[in-house]
């Protein structure tokens, strides 16, 4: 298979069955969990679920109080990591350009300039993140086989798409095949590994928040 | 012209001088990338050479690469090349037709076989055994098996011969293949584009003519020196591209102020070709820099790689259908797993056993 | 007695009737990144990592999978998932008892909003179905049951401490009178230890007008059954206070100074007991302090002593009631200073959630009262003053064990009580 016809097919059929996993994945994880239901509450609220819920998704993102240095370290590496890799996602005109076609709206891009320093950013934060797994006694006690899998699986595309805007030791054509291969591999992982919390910590906290807020409790 | 004759004295006859004559060597030199004290041991070896037998086939093609390298403005460059060479069949160029000029072609192959170089350009259509193009009765892929034997070298021009070019894009009605799907014992130098650029076809010949052998090639089969680079790794428009200056629509401001015109549908990033340096027509022009975005005509299937103005990350099938009809099933699924466990938990809860003060005891 | 493994297929059975959405969501949530260890005292005083709170629900977490997970159910199918085994629930008991006060501070500081805490109480009836708890607490549910105490307190003890409070007071305590508006809850330490309390609310009613009542048949407001994780026994109890209450036809039942006896009737009880009540229930913090806001619990006077007040968990952070003590103590100390992390955010006196009944885990709670030593540390107070026997008791033993008793531990209701204005 030539150049051309990978890269056709991974903007074709590739694409189709890595967004199709994707979203049947995230989608049946979020609804199975929702439905698999609840028991009434029957105790008399103080408060309420809505608001309480809502708030929390917001509050739990702001650093509380006696934060340790791990924690301190746990967040802005990870504030860091996600913002350089959501800026790097859906700020660059090509990725927009890809969103366009499936959306069927866009939005203003930054200068690729701003681009490569977010990406180089985002995968230092990662890299500081995987010693931390690996050398802090804690995370390390909780990390399993998942987590590295998660980790590559989300520098992979970080790497490879910085390569193609730059291609070292390899042409345009290679570094973007890869770049596409590596994140469509990442988005069939998604629903099947920790990276699902993308869509169930608004969920989760959500929870949190709710189950506080009947009994008047700020979480 | 004689066979007899070598270059130097044809060309003296033809009123070119031996100084032009070097020139157009050292051109040759620069274009085949070679270095500069290779333009002497060029002219030695033309201006000796005698006039190698060269047969032209063209098959499932439109002409155009002939018309490239006919249409030309410095007509020392490729009258050069027609010169040191005896063009003894070529469909456009020939002046005998029917079964004189088969003949021809019969007679060249039977005296210089082994010898003759082998000219390629249009597709081969396999299909219902060939019989969309023929010629005198002939398929083509009768013509090319039999010609191959007795090359010493094949060049398909044009990427319909490198690469199967239009008639083999979907639903490639007629079959159409590559020189390369069907000959496997010779070297081939595909000189692919849509057309190629006029003076690659003569550079490659220049080289073959003045060592015998064909040039470095990449994985395609395609000159090294002229395929090399990418138009986008060479264009002069790249410095837009890294600054995210991109033209939206053909005749906003930032086509008329010469922008990238990557989401246009330019496929420069993904094609290798000449077009960004030597350009066309002598230099003139090529199409980025009359605000065209480039096609990829020297990559095989350009025809299927997406539309020509669609960007390079546009989706090549329907995403979002698919991705709703996932979404969907998603939802469908999630529910159906959801009730069951909904009801496991029920179950359970039925068949609960009630914890007592005995289960206490240990 | 059952086979070992036949105790596991128990727990699993347990669990598959607990695992609810949240409990599915939150560990479909969790990204690994410990910060809910830093919010543990059992971790943070030791730093072990098998203290790590997600870390105990393990076993839990596996259930969850090879039950309700596409993936874990598909491995498990295929014999490439073991199911959770006797030896690992033994192993775990340690780490989900007396490692974890359900104090809730590592729900508060997920990242993902995981509430931990909601899912130890879960993982509690899975061990416990399957017999794996500590027997001190198996101990002190049985006397729950049979006894009506946890601690053996009885009605005779009860009446014992009437008696000696109706001497101190002058007149009558309540007990058993019908159509009272508030039926009062005691806790056993309350009755055996703290009972100045008694005469302590006998006076403020009175000076508040508040119609009130104890009642023989069901006194006792401790909860042993959310402790242990046995809802079935947990419900019994409920259904104690509500018979009596039901009896007595009282308005609003009141959840007496202590942390696990609110969260069990206020929170649980109605969705143990599967019936909304037909009264109400307040804490006593809440109902002195609706009675401070209409003007009918008037103090006088102020203490000068530098004190700090002690947030029970089940009260706080669980509960929702963190303002209220502060108004009431607003009111009558001058020299108040909160501990740095407070209300929410307090740190558990390390007794709660059945720990301080079980004798093998004092050592550990001993030595993880460290944290509350360091918050007192940083304050600097002579008195600290709290609404929950159990963390007074903890309190006190802990101080001793770190040689700080010259702090002195006092309820909230006898402190209101001291500077209390009968006069109106």
């Amino acid at each position: 298979m030539n150049e051309i016809e990978i890269l056709t097919w991974l903007r074709g059929p590739g694409l189709q069955i890595s967004v199709a996993l994707f979203a049947l994945g995230l989608i049946f994880r979020t609804v199975q969990n929702l439905t698999i239901g609840m028991s009434k509450n029957l105790a008399e609220s103080k408060g309420s679920y809505m608001m309480p819920g809502m708030a929390t998704i917001v509050r739990r993102s702001l650093f509380h109080p006696g934060t340790t240095h791990r924690g301190y370290f746990t967040m802005i590496a990870g504030y860091t990591f996600h913002i350089g890799l959501l800026v790097t996602l859906f700020f660059l005109e090509q990725h927009i350009l890809l969103f366009k076609s499936i959306l069927g709206f866009a939005w203003p891009s930054l200068p690729p300039a701003i681009i490569n320093i977010t990406a180089l950013v985002a995968i230092a934060a990662l890299i500081a993140v995987l010693l931390h797994r690996i050398m802090d006694p804690v995370v390390r006690k909780l990390t399993d086989y998942q987590d590295f899998l998660a980790w590559i699986l989300t520098i992979a595309p970080l790497i490879t798409g910085y390569l193609a805007m730059h291609p070292i030791a390899t042409t345009y054509q290679t570094a973007l095949i890869l770049h596409i291969v590596s994140a469509e591999v990442l988005l069939i992982a998604i629903p099947f590994t920790k990276l699902s919390h993308m869509v169930s910590i608004f969920i989760a906290r959500w929870y949190n928040g709710a189950l506080a807020g009947y009994k008047g409790v700020k979480s | 012209m004689s066979k007899q004759d070598n270059l130097l004295e044809i060309l003296q006859r033809q009123g070119v001088s031996r100084r032009g004559f070097l020139k157009f060597c050292s051109a040759m030199a620069s274009l085949m990338a070679m270095p500069p004290g290779t333009a002497p041991a060029i002219a030695a070896a033309l201006s000796k050479a005698k006039r190698p037998s060269v047969i032209w086939l063209s098959f499932q093609e439109c002409t155009g690469c002939t018309e490239s390298l006919t249409r030309s403005h410095n007509p020392t460059v490729e009258s050069l090349i027609l010169g040191a060479v005896s063009l003894d069949y070529h469909h456009t160029l020939q002046a005998a037709s029917g079964t004189a000029a088969e003949e021809a072609r019969e007679h060249a192959m039977k005296e210089f076989f082994g010898k003759y170089l082998l000219i390629v350009d249009g597709s081969i259509p396999l299909k219902d055994n060939g019989v969309y193009s023929t010629i005198a009765g002939m398929t083509n892929l009768q013509m090319l098996e039999e010609a191959a034997k007795g090359a010493a070298a094949i060049i398909a021009v044009g990427t319909c011969a490198a690469f199967g070019g239009l008639p083999h894009a979907k639903p490639n009605p007629t079959g159409a293949v590559s020189v390369s799907d069907i000959i496997k014992d010779k070297p081939i130098v595909n000189v692919s584009g849509c057309p190629p650029i006029p003076v690659v076809i003569t550079g490659v010949l220049a080289h073959y003519l003045t060592w015998g052998t064909i040039p470095d090639l990449d994985k395609h089969k395609r000159p090294l020196s002229f395929f090399g680079d990418s138009i986008h790794d060479r264009c002069y428009r790249r410095p837009f591209y890294d600054q995210g200056k991109f033209a939206k629509t053909f005749d906003d401001e930032g086509a008329r102020s010469g922008w990238c015109l990557y989401e246009l549908g330019c496929k420069g990033p993904t094609t290798n070709n000449a077009c960004a340096t030597l350009k066309w027509n002598n230099g003139t022009s090529f199409p980025i820099q009359s605000g065209h975005p480039c096609l990829g005509c020297s990559e095989p299937d350009f025809w299927d790689g997406g539309s020509f103005y669609s960007p390079l990350p546009t989706p090549s099938a329907d995403v979002s259908t698919v991705a709703l009809g996932a979404a969907a099933a998603g939802v469908a699924a999630g529910v159906a797993f959801g009730l069951y466990d909904h009801q496991k938990r029920k179950k359970a809860k039925q068949q609960h056993e009630k914890i007592t003060v005995k289960d206490l005891d240990e | 007695m059952s086979a070992p493994s036949s105790t596991a297929h128990r727990a699993i059975a347990a669990l598959v009737e607990q695992i609810d959405a949240p409990t599915a969501t939150f560990f479909t949530s969790c990204v690994h990144c410990g910060m809910c260890a830093d919010a543990c005292l059992f971790y943070t005083e030791t730093q072990d990592p098998k203290y790590i709170p997600i870390y105990k629900l393990l076993p839990m977490r596996k259930v969850w999978q090879q039950e309700f997970t596409f993936w874990g159910r598909l491995m498990k199918a295929a014999g490439l998932a073991k199911p959770i085994t006797h030896e690992e629930l033994d192993e775990w008991e340690e780490l989900v008892f007396d490692s974890c006060t359900l104090c809730g501070r590592c729900s508060l500081v997920c990242p993902m909003g995981n509430d931990i805490t909601y899912m130890i109480r879960k993982f509690r009836e899975g061990m416990t179905a399957a017999g794996h708890a500590p027997s001190d607490l198996k101990a002190a549910m049985k006397r729950a049951i049979e006894l009506g105490s946890p601690m053996g307190v009885s009605l005779a003890t009860l009446k014992a401490q009437i008696k000696h409070a109706e001497q101190e007071l002058g007149y009558e305590v309540p007990i058993d009178k019908q159509g009272a508006d508030y039926m009062m809850l005691l806790s056993s330490a309350e009755i055996a230890q703290f009972h100045e309390i008694i005469p302590a609310v006998s006076r403020i009613f009175k000076a508040a007008g508040v119609s009130w009542t104890l009642c023989s048949e069901a006194f006792e407001g401790t909860n042993t059954g959310i402790q242990i994780g046995a809802s079935d026994l947990a419900a019994e109890l409920v259904e104690r206070i509500v018979a009596g209450a039901e009896k007595l036809k009282v308005k609003t039942v009141i959840s007496p100074e202590c942390g696990h006896a609110y969260m069990a009737l206020r929170w649980e009880g109605p969705n143990l007991i599967g019936r909304p009540y037909p009264f109400k229930v307040v804490h006593i913090l809440e109902l002195l302090d609706d009675l401070r806001q209409q003007g009918k619990l008037k103090t006088k006077g102020k203490d000068a002593t530098r004190m700090t007040y002690h947030d029970p968990c089940q009260i706080a952070r669980r509960g929702g009631i963190v303002e209220q003590p502060r108004n009431l103590l607003n009111e009558v100390a001058q020299n108040f200073v909160d501990m740095e992390e407070h209300g929410e955010f307090n740190w558990c006196c390390g007794g709660g959630g059945g720990v301080s009944a079980n004798e093998r885990a004092m050592p550990r709670r001993l030595d993880v009262f460290s944290r509350k030593k360091k918050q007192l540390d940083d304050i600097k107070v002579d008195r600290i003053v709290t609404a929950c026997s159990n963390c007074r008791n903890m309190l006190e033993e802990g101080l001793e064990h770190y040689r700080m008793d010259n702090i002195e531990v006092v309820g909230l209701t006898e402190t209101i009580a001291q500077y209390l204005d009968e006069s109106a």
